[in-house]
């Protein structure tokens, strides 16, 4: 059964909008027929702390949040934040990470260094690695606040979910003025490494 | 049924909705707001009655007068927002309800966004109101339908405890199609409902009597089961249940499990019948070892004889979340088990990303001011308050040097006073948390003539909790407009004679109105007046700052003084500002060569 279960972390900071990447893949997965929990982090933590919204899905679910080492995919939205996690993700498995960076105080007062080398660090460690410029393909399709929907596709091509079904639920979460870039933005997303 | 995905405290929305709710109020407070922002959308429809109240304390009595009225009420708040209406819980309690009332009080094992790691489930067994502890979203939709109907029955306050683990968890939840029609509410004269020594005598002799019946009744309810059968037993709640679920198939073990939905008053029978033939029993929970010593007392009254292992011999964590890994751990030691070699992947050494004031925000101007208002060397004693301006601890800024709880910051700094007259003291806290508790303390300091320095964040909502509005704000949380409840006019009734209001972004008149304040020998308040950038309808930066290259001496104060998540500098380059720059300008003021430009105010 555990072999049946999907694993997800979503992380990044507080604000970059990993809650609705989370609620998009959670109703995806409902529509497909699993059984569905996901657990949020609301409150402090959402003004530009380390944040991980979990999505678990499989033929029963029980924890709604993920062991050490059990995670099949962690998205990043940050670069420092996809090693934070490290020790959740699965010894196979994959992490994708945006090619973003976001300072945390330590390191914007000085007292800390942004480990620049970050990526290649992850690389050592996890051979499935993917990094993606969401920015850029946000950018592309019209507005860079589509980022993270471009992301939303990169991450339902890792899971292996069909695009048709994702599109359905951001036309239901997205609001209508924006649906057009937002999956333009999704289809790139999604095509990225296919 | 209508099945939808639902977050846990939009589950406890909906079922106080199918559960027939005519009152809701609320203080906002993580990880409980949603349950009230959730029913703010469905109370038209639904034709119930919605309100943000200022405190829990208000929250409950508002709810508590409708429900002696027959109108079933419900009011939601976190953990220490109990301590805060625990006066009108313990006399509502004895004095009893006619409606049911349902008080959800959300706890936050962690503590993920708390003061406390309080256990509500001791909150309710000291105040001897039934508590019902949710596992998962769904538990938290059927319980809270159940918890009207139990306090109905028994004319007593309800208590629906979920934690973070559940109000935060998104779930499918089954909706019932039925719900409940209340009756016409009638508040009926000559009842029982007025506190009285001799009456208190003779409601706390019937509550005793009740709380025997709502355990009898507690221990054949379906929130409280029994799986499997063995000599060895595990008693769990709430979420730990699915840890401990997850964990046994893991290890492939099979003990006997009893999971407990409804831990105060305890199903004394069933537990008993439970434990009986048990030659050995784990209590897995979080928080207090609520269950645990319930056991024990019962062991003591029946003489049963088992090994009773949890919180008291340490085996399992007595702070701080559970999860299925340290579950795992805990039931292997249990049953003398081995768990297999796990080998993770090993992280990097990484800075911290603590939670920090946005680019742009207010408070940090508010703070910077109130830090150059007080002289860098300065011994004045900052007391802060709860809020998103808690950050102003955070260095650099470094402006917050205690933080109790809502609205202490105006008394603890008068006790720091008076300890050590002389020393001066600066209290700050935020417009929502001074209509909430702030307001006595206000009035406390100019009758007792402490010469007070008070400073308000009003940034025009509860920011923290996610952008409520509140009695300053001129909206409910129906979104009517309605007149505001002046805050000027409000510390001049309290008879304060200095009041002062200013731009924080306005550095130099800021700084001028809190040192005028720190010279003044009587009460003072300083508003600083400016609304947080994250409120809906905010105008986006239209001007966002620039550094003039040429003008840059490279000396970093502008990222040193006040630390802006929007302007970075490394080594050896000029400061760079980042697209999060809304152009408030107060490192504009803050550059000493003008090399910073742009910002509009």
């Amino acid at each position: 059964m555990q072999s049946q279960t999907t694993n997800i972390m979503i992380v990044g900071v507080g604000g970059q909008g990993t809650l609705l990447t989370s609620r998009i893949i959670a109703k995806v997965a409902v529509d497909m027929g699993h059984d569905v929990k996901v657990s949020e982090i609301h409150g402090m933590a959402q003004r530009g702390g380390s944040v991980v919204s979990q999505v678990r899905f499989g033929e029963k679910i029980y924890s709604p949040i993920i062991k050490k080492g059990d995670a099949d995919i962690i998205l990043a939205f940050e670069k420092l934040e996809a090693a934070r996690w490290l020790d959740y993700l699965k010894k196979d498995g994959m992490i994708l990470i945006n090619n973003a960076r976001v300072d945390p105080l330590p390191v914007m007062s000085g007292k800390a260094k942004y480990p620049e080398d970050i990526v290649d660090k992850i690389k050592q460690h996890v051979a499935k690695t993917r990094e993606v410029n969401a920015t850029d393909i946000a950018v592309a399709c019209g507005n860079a606040r589509a980022a993270n929907v471009a992301l939303v596709g990169v991450l339902s091509w890792a899971i292996g979910i069909p695009a048709d079904k994702v599109e359905n639920a951001i036309k239901e979460l997205v609001p209508a003025k924006a649906l057009d870039i937002n999956l333009r933005a999704f289809n790139e997303g999604y095509k990225l490494f296919s | 049924m209508t099945r939808k995905l639902l977050l846990g405290n939009e589950a406890i929305a909906h079922g106080a909705i199918k559960a027939g709710i005519r009152v809701a109020t609320a203080y906002p407070g993580t990880p409980s707001t949603e349950v009230f922002s959730t029913l703010i959308n469905f109370a038209e429809e639904f034709d119930f009655h919605a309100e943000w109240c200022v405190n829990e304390k208000v929250a409950l009595e508002i709810a508590y007068g409708a429900a002696i009225s027959g109108a079933r009420s419900l009011v939601s708040m976190k953990q220490v927002g109990l301590n805060v209406a625990a006066d009108p819980l313990l006399t509502g309690t004895y004095l009893g309800v006619k409606g049911g009332l349902v008080i959800v009080v959300a706890d936050d094992p962690g503590p993920h966004s708390s003061q406390t790691e309080q256990d509500t489930r001791n909150f309710a067994n000291f105040a001897k109101v039934p508590v019902f502890d949710p596992a998962d979203p769904q538990e938290a939709l059927d319980m809270t339908i159940e918890a009207f109907n139990i306090s109905e029955r028994y004319h007593l306050p309800v208590i629906l405890r979920p934690t973070t683990r559940v109000c935060h968890v998104c779930q499918d939840v089954n909706i019932p199609e039925t719900y409940f029609t209340s009756p016409k509410a009638r508040f009926e004269k000559g009842s029982d409902y007025v506190i009285f020594p001799n009456v208190s005598r003779r409601k706390h002799s019937d509550l005793i009597d009740t709380l025997q019946n709502i355990s009898e009744d507690f221990s054949t309810s379906a929130f409280n089961l029994t799986e499997g059968e063995d000599d060895r037993g595990i008693v769990c709640s709430g979420v730990s249940y699915y840890y401990v679920k997850e964990a046994l198939q893991r290890l492939q073990v099979k003990p006997a499990v009893l999971k407990i939905g409804t831990p105060y008053p305890f199903p004394d029978k069933l537990v008993t019948s439970f434990i009986k033939d048990k030659q050995s029993l784990l209590v897995v929970e979080e928080l207090d070892p609520v269950l645990e010593n319930e056991i024990f007392r019962l062991v003591g009254k029946t003489g049963i004889k088992t090994e009773l292992h949890g919180k008291n011999d340490r085996l399992v964590p007595g702070v701080g979340e559970l999860n299925v890994d340290l579950v795992e751990k805990v039931i292997a030691t249990w049953l003398g088990k081995s768990l297999p070699e796990m080998s993770v992947a090993e992280k990097p050494e990484l800075p911290a990303r603590a939670p920090i004031l946005c680019a742009g925000c207010p408070h940090r101007a508010s703070f910077y001011a109130i830090r150059k208002a007080a002289g860098k060397k300065s011994d004045v004693v900052f007391t802060g308050d709860i809020g998103c301006y808690t950050l102003g601890t955070m260095p650099p800024l470094s402006a917050v040097d205690t933080c109790l709880c809502m609205g202490a910051s105006i008394t603890e700094a008068q006790g720091i006073g008076r300890a050590e007259p002389g020393r001066k003291t600066i209290a700050v806290l935020g417009d929502s948390t001074f209509y909430h508790t702030g307001i006595p303390g206000l009035i406390n300091a100019v009758y007792n003539q402490y010469p007070l320095t008070l400073v308000i964040l009003d940034n025009s909502t509860t920011a923290m909790t996610g952008f409520q509005p509140h009695p300053g704000t001129g909206q409910t949380a129906m979104g009517e407009e309605v007149p505001i409840v002046d805050m000027v006019k409000l510390i001049e009734g309290c008879g304060v004679k200095s009041i002062k209001i200013v731009d924080p972004v306005n550095l130099k008149a800021a700084v001028q109105a809190v040192k005028e304040s720190l010279d003044y020998q009587e009460p003072s308040v300083v508003i600083m007046k400016r609304e947080c950038i994250n409120l809906p309808g905010h105008k986006a930066a239209s001007n966002p700052v620039f550094v003039d290259e040429q003008k840059c001496r490279d000396c970093g104060l502008c990222v040193t003084e006040i630390g802006c998540p929007a302007l970075v500098m490394e080594k050896g380059q000029k400061p760079r500002v980042f697209e999060t720059c809304v152009g408030c300008g107060l490192c504009v003021e803050v550059c000493p060569f003008d090399a910073i430009q742009g910002g509009g105010r």
